[in-house]
């Protein structure tokens, strides 16, 4: 009973702090509801017994990109009205987008009822819960299993990274930097010399 | 320990009342009365450590601290609680109200969940679940919200400021945190802090003291107590609060019960990181050495002197260390600290899988 009157606080948070997310007016409430729908979502996995991902959803997301969202959101100068100006434009392709996403989930999701032989060939992969606690089965699968995709996968994220910084990195000349091994290389002799000065006759 | 005080409840109930509770009430009240045995005196600990921490800078300052409310100024850190109590909460005019008085409710709620998992002894924890580095870790890193909250929800540039480089701080140091993490687990095989510490048991019967600290964990561990100093913005990274340039960064707007939940949840959290490395590499519960007479001093107070110890680390390090720039400091947690737990990984990982050392 416990289980589910938990299972609709989370939801019901989830789904409206995800709702708040695009209605309120100012963007870093809007981050901060994400960040709470976020973090009802991780209730969720835990309630599912997934509590692996219930943390890593919690130090990625609510930890880490989150946090920049929210360094972003605030730094910028963002004219509230402009923003709403286009909504009305956008509006069918939001909600056409949304149609589309709605339909893919029913499909995925009505897959495992009117196909569950699909649904048994892609179980097969994944251990038995009962057997072994989620964390190793994630990693059996991740880091095992599927090792090369897996890899594949964070060459194709290095790739997008160093993109990044190529494209946004430049050498500004001009620019004082501390070199901290030349600081720490300096000798005595090449710091200062020693200058035996005549009296009255300066240097 | 859940479970001894659902015990207890039952026990006390029918020889009190003569009848036994449900079993779901018991539980109920021995969670909740589990709780109230770890908050508590964690409160009064923190409230003592705020004391401790200015005797012993006083002390390496030469001069004397607070000596004046109770024998040795003593009850000088209830003092101050009752006088920011008693105070006005002023709250700025331009300020974000909801979000402003939110934040220091964070961090102080915070400071005190991450010690849910904390195991005090052989099935000791409230909490004894399979993932607990994780939520801890979890924990630490939502830790910067209340900071960076405050800091936009002040509109002070003082404030922004501190909660800038507080976020950009914490979230550097987190990388190199969480490699140490994943060494130290690599070693283990479980993410289960009783894990963690029953494997350091191991350790200490081969005859190795205390824990992963004097293996060759040992880098590691001296990373991770800068990574902490960081993460709690305590000196000499304690930008985020830079008296002489940011006034009090983050928490310049806060006064009285405000102020005093940021303040109380600093500490809590800097006992939690003391409590993190204790475990981790200190071996937790157990005593420093394998010899009989030491395991007739309970597992608690084994955990509790070593947070003490590592408590005093943190004020020595306060006293003697000054103030990193901030660009050392972003150098430090990138150009050093990160490519040395990232080496380390591989390292650890390497040596196990070549040697077959890997746990089961």
């Amino acid at each position: 009973m416990i289980e589910s009157l938990c299972f609709y606080l989370f939801a019901a948070i989830t789904v409206l702090s995800g709702f708040m997310v695009i209605a309120s007016r100012n963007p870093v409430h809007s981050v901060l509801f994400l960040i709470l729908a976020f973090f009802n979502s991780a209730g969720l996995f835990v309630l599912l017994g997934a509590e692996f991902l219930a943390m890593i959803l919690v130090i990625v997301y609510v930890g880490a990109v989150a946090v920049l969202f929210l360094f972003v959101v605030m730094m910028l100068d963002i004219d509230f009205v402009e923003l709403r100006q286009g909504f009305l434009q956008y509006l069918p392709m939001g909600a056409l987008i949304g149609l589309i996403l709605v339909v893919e989930l029913m499909m995925v999701f009505g897959g495992w009822v009117l196909a569950p032989e699909m649904t048994a060939v892609v179980a097969s992969a994944t251990p038995d819960i009962a057997e072994t606690e989620n964390t190793r089965a994630l990693g059996q699968l991740i880091y095992t299993d599927y090792v090369f995709l897996f890899q594949c996968a964070g060459m194709v994220l290095l790739t997008a990274m160093i993109g990044a910084i190529v494209l946004t990195h430049r050498q500004r000349p001009g620019v004082k930097r501390q070199n901290i091994s030349k600081q720490v290389r300096r000798r005595r002799d090449e710091a200062y010399e020693l200058v035996d000065i005549k009296p009255g006759q300066g240097v | 320990m859940v479970d001894l005080f659902t015990g207890l409840v039952v026990a006390l109930s029918t020889w009190l009342f003569g009848v036994e509770p449900s079993a779901w009430l018991a539980h109920l009240i021995g969670i909740i009365v589990a709780i109230l045995v770890v908050t508590l005196p964690l409160l009064i600990a923190v409230a003592m450590s705020v004391y401790a921490d200015r005797k012993i800078w006083a002390a390496m300052q030469m001069r004397r601290g607070p000596n004046v409310v109770g024998p040795f100024g003593l009850l000088q850190s209830f003092a101050d609680g009752l006088k920011l109590f008693l105070k006005e909460t002023i709250v700025p005019a331009g300020a974000n109200k909801g979000i402003f008085l939110l934040a220091p409710m964070i961090t102080f709620t915070l400071a005190l969940i991450g010690w849910a998992v904390i195991p005090w002894d052989e099935n000791m924890a409230i909490a004894n679940i399979n993932v607990g580095v994780l939520y801890l870790f979890a924990i630490s890193s939502l830790g910067v919200y209340g900071i960076i909250m405050s800091g936009w929800a002040s509109n002070s540039r003082y404030a922004f400021l501190g909660a800038l480089r507080s976020s950009a701080q914490m979230v550097s140091y987190e990388v190199s945190i969480g490699f140490i993490i994943v060494t130290v687990l690599l070693c283990v095989g479980s993410l289960n802090l009783t894990d963690i510490v029953n494997k350091q048991k191991e350790l200490l019967e081969l005859g190795v003291p205390f824990g992963f600290v004097f293996t060759p964990l040992f880098p590691m561990f001296v990373v991770f107590f800068i990574s902490a100093l960081a993460e709690t913005n305590r000196p000499p990274f304690d930008l985020p609060e830079a008296e002489a340039e940011l006034v009090a960064g983050y928490q310049v707007e806060y006064s009285s019960m405000a102020f005093a939940l940021f303040f109380l949840g600093e500490y809590a959290n800097i006992l939690l990181m003391c409590a993190m490395t204790s475990l981790l590499f200190f071996g937790g519960w157990l005593p420093p050495i394998d010899w009989a007479p030491l395991y007739w001093i309970p597992g608690p107070l084994w955990l509790i002197l070593k947070i003490c110890f590592f408590f005093f680390v943190f004020a020595w390090v306060k006293a003697a260390v000054p103030r990193y720039r901030y660009d050392q400091l972003m150098r430090l947690g990138w150009k050093v600290f990160l490519p040395l737990s990232l080496a380390w990984v591989f390292l650890t990982a390497g040596t196990l899988v070549l040697f077959d050392w890997l746990p089961a």
